[in-house]
């Protein structure tokens, strides 16, 4: 790790941990971010924590450029790795099914696993996830097995049901609403993501682990799912 | 105490200081793009800067009183009148009941700003109002929705608001098309003569422009990174897809995103933006940090 900290704008300073995306890299990302909090204390406006970095958007009437980095640089002395179990983990249950995920058939026949391989694949790995961003509660998870990675669709549908399971490159995630979207659809989950009733508004944070869990369409539509087939979108 | 809508526009939407400290979780900022007019308009009567007020998008809006009171707009003249009474942006005034206020067409920038006493009332979601129309979130109703026809605005100060006058010499962000950036970020990966180019070019506003960026035209920029590792993205970063044209994002952009930035805008620069329609023409102007850093300390000193 050569930590290096990079200016981005008037009031946010990158810091940038990591070059690689790496399932390693995730204990001293947590770590990093907890350290950081604490240096700024209420001098900090938003972090914005990604795969390799952390934007730091701080309070320009309480510090300025100098003073910033000296918190920086504080927050990294000394940084340990968080500890594993501190993450927490969520089993998410999906639906995966053609009539929800348009290209589970087509991954299956490309990969040579067929669907219940690709469905067996998918759900026997603990993710990570990597950051949250492209909506609230979107969560990047990975990695994926190598077989299962898929490049984004060349045209991005113009609407996404909310739930949809999604697999983009080795990374995969959960539409935690009706939005515009390029990436596979291989199921769909029942599981609320964002929500003001959740405690903290979104159900997992970055760092966490996650591990999808495949159930049958009944169960599907119990946890409260919507089973209506997906449909392309011609607008 | 309210205001009926009875034309709601193109887009008109709540918008409050901002949704801050919510990015880690995917959740954008919101909050009024001219944001130093949004503040103004406060000031006008007497308001928190961070109250919430209308934003109002290139006009054909209006809205009736229902009380008696005092109102201020700041920002674009888009041909507002109390009935038939013109109002020139940048000043409060008093509202009888059964009045129209009416905002026609844009004569001279993009947003203005109504504020209203205490500013209008909204339950907030994430500790904001700022209306975000893509995340289902904030606005009258909580789920992000601009305001329609029908809609009561409700404003939380009673008769106390206290009208006052812009100072004198106050610089209103529709006066300049020279856009100040600080560089940063992946700039050093941009080939020489794109920097040039950068700086020393005219750029237009493209029609593609909402409240999560705008884009420009012009000189093609090649960086020699086509992309990146997703990475956190501030307010006014100047983004440069494949194509070259830059996109400069503004308060609803996505939180974290993967092209290569010369570096952002700073916040005056980004409210300045903000007034400029489609085709306006415009120059980028790169400005050290310290100074920049110090430009804004000023502008927000002018609201304590």
């Amino acid at each position: 790790m050569k930590p290096r900290i990079e200016v981005v704008g008037v009031d946010s300073l990158l810091l940038r941990l990591f070059d690689q995306i790496d399932e390693d890299n995730m204990p001293w990302m947590l770590a990093a971010t907890q350290r950081v909090r604490d240096a700024f204390g209420t001098a900090l406006t938003d972090l914005v924590p990604s795969y390799t970095t952390l934007l730091v958007h701080y309070d320009l009437t309480r510090l300025n450029d100098q003073q910033a980095r000296q918190h920086l640089h504080q927050a990294l002395e000394g940084l340990q790795p968080a500890a594993a179990e501190s993450a927490r983990q969520h089993d998410i249950p999906v639906w995966y099914d053609p009539s929800v995920g348009p290209e589970l058939q087509a991954l299956g026949e490309r990969s040579g696993l067929g669907v219940a391989g690709v469905i067996e694949q998918h759900s026997a790995h603990i993710y990570q996830v990597f950051a949250l961003g492209f909506a609230p509660g979107f969560a990047f998870l990975g990695l994926v097995d190598e077989r299962l990675a898929s490049p984004r669709l060349a045209t991005p549908r113009k609407q996404v049901p909310a739930g949809s399971l999604g697999i983009a490159d080795r990374q995969t995630a959960i539409y935690p609403l009706v939005s515009p979207g390029g990436w596979n659809l291989i199921g769909r989950s029942p599981v609320r993501l964002f929500d003001r009733e959740l405690d903290g508004y979104s159900l997992w944070q970055p760092g966490d682990r996650v591990r999808f869990v495949p159930i049958e369409r009944a169960e599907f539509v119990r946890l409260g799912g919507d089973d209506s087939p997906f449909e392309e979108t011609t607008a | 105490m309210s205001l009926l809508i009875e034309r709601a526009g193109a887009l008109a939407s709540l918008q409050d200081g901002g949704r801050m400290g919510v990015r880690h979780l995917g959740v954008t900022q919101g909050g009024p793009v001219d944001w130093v007019s949004h503040n103004w308009a406060n000031w006008l009567l007497g308001n928190p800067v961070q109250a919430a007020t209308v934003e109002i998008t290139l006009g054909n809006f209006s809205l009736r009183a229902q009380t008696d009171t005092c109102l201020a707009i700041c920002g674009a003249d888009l041909g507002a009148a109390l009935d038939d009474e013109a109002i020139a942006p940048g000043r409060s005034f008093e509202v009888r009941k059964g009045q129209l206020l009416t905002f026609t067409h844009p004569k001279r920038g993009v947003r203005a700003y109504l504020a209203a006493p205490g500013g209008f009332q909204a339950t907030p979601v994430l500790g904001s109002c700022a209306t975000v129309r893509r995340e289902q979130l904030g606005g009258l109703t909580g789920d992000g929705q601009a305001l329609t026809e029908g809609n009561r605005l409700h404003w939380l100060g009673g008769a106390s608001a206290t009208p006052r006058e812009l100072p004198a010499q106050t610089v209103t962000p529709l006066s300049s098309p020279s856009l100040a950036v600080v560089l940063g970020a992946q700039f050093g990966d941009f080939s020489g003569q794109s920097l040039f180019d950068a700086f020393n070019s005219d750029w237009t506003v493209d029609q593609r422009a909402d409240r999560m960026g705008v884009r420009l035209r012009g000189p093609v920029l090649q960086s020699a990174r086509s992309s990146m590792i997703s990475e956190g993205v501030p307010l006014g970063a100047i983004q440069v897809p494949a194509d070259g044209q830059p996109i400069i994002l503004l308060n609803d952009r996505q939180t974290i995103g993967g092209y290569p930035r010369l570096g952002a805008l700073t916040p005056a620069a980004v409210a300045q933006l903000a007034q400029c329609l489609p085709g306006t023409s415009l120059r980028l102007k790169p400005i050290a940090l310290e100074a920049a850093q110090r430009a804004h300390r000023e502008l927000l000193a002018q609201w304590r």
